[in-house]
């Protein structure tokens, strides 16, 4: 149950954040400097912790998918349904604690 | 004045008996461009985010740089398609199951259809029509090789 609305919850958070960075990235069109007006705004401390969070929303968004789409199309997948969830939550910390300390010293160090 | 309610499970509309089950093929489009992202997403989180100084490192030069490579414009164009569909079929899901009245339905679905479609659009032309050296801007701000 709390897998399905953690899927959903990010999932449709990624959507709207994909329609955002669409258009911000559709400025290298317009100039340099409106680019990088608007990509300065994605390095600043606050963002910073934003992208961490929205990191991991795809990250569980990512593994919980293969974990739906194991439970459809392999034999075993639903009796190792809720193993495959602890699975998930373990490659998520594992993820997270490889891009997090990365990511906020590229952040706050510059 | 007696209420009744429809039967858990009950279809909005009857499945079609005959021609395309679109909703058998959105079932499986959101599995296979499921697995093609994991690679694209985390490959471009990668590249961008982890690589070298991360996210303080991006600005148009470093853009600049990697749409010169045909590699990274298709990379980016894949992604985009893909993930603005699957996100769009997935939105659609939800307003299936939460919004009510035929009229607001339509109105949402129009509105995902036409966010999709525009976006769509919109990034694959700015991949494929960008310019790295545009004319008259300040050397400081394109990718080196502009110098040359
Ligand atoms: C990283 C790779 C991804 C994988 C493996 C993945 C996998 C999946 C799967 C298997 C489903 C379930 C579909 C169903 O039950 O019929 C789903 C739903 C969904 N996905 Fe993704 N997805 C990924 C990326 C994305 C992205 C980038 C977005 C946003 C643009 C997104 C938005 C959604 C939404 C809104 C749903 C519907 C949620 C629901 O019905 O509860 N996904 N995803």
């Amino acid at each position: 149950m709390w897998s399905w609305v953690l899927h959903r919850i990010t999932g449709v958070a990624i959507f709207f954040f994909l329609l955002v960075h669409i258009l911000d990235t559709a400025l290298v069109r317009v100039s340099p400097e409106a680019y990088n007006a608007v990509i300065g705004t994605y390095q600043t401390p606050i963002m910073g912790l934003g992208e961490v969070a929205l990191v991991g929303a795809i990250v569980f968004h990512a593994f919980n998918g293969l974990r739906i789409i194991l439970i459809d199309f392999w034999s075993k997948g639903t009796k190792y349904q809720k193993v495959m969830f602890y699975v998930v939550i373990a490659l998520w910390v594992i993820t997270m604690l490889g891009f997090t300390p990365r990511h906020l010293i590229n952040v706050f160090s510059h | 004045m007696s209420q009744t309610l429809d039967a858990p499970r009950t279809p909005v509309r009857p499945a079609r008996k005959k021609g395309v089950n679109w909703e058998k093929w959105g079932w499986i489009y959101m599995r296979v461009s499921g697995v093609v992202l994991v690679v694209l997403i985390f490959g471009h989180l990668f590249m961008n985010l982890m690589v070298g100084d991360g996210v303080s490192a991006i600005d148009f030069a470093f853009v600049g740089g990697k749409w010169a490579s045909p590699f990274w414009q298709w990379w980016d164009v894949a992604m985009l398609w893909l993930a603005l569909i699957h996100g769009g079929n997935g939105m659609r899901t939800l307003v299936n199951d939460y919004a009510r009245g035929p009229k607001l339905r339509a109105a949402f679905k129009v509105a995902i259809l036409a966010s999709v479609a525009i976006l769509i659009l919109l990034g694959t032309l700015v991949v494929f029509t960008f310019d790295p050296c545009p004319v008259g801007q300040p050397a400081d701000l394109l990718p080196s090789f502009c110098a040359a």
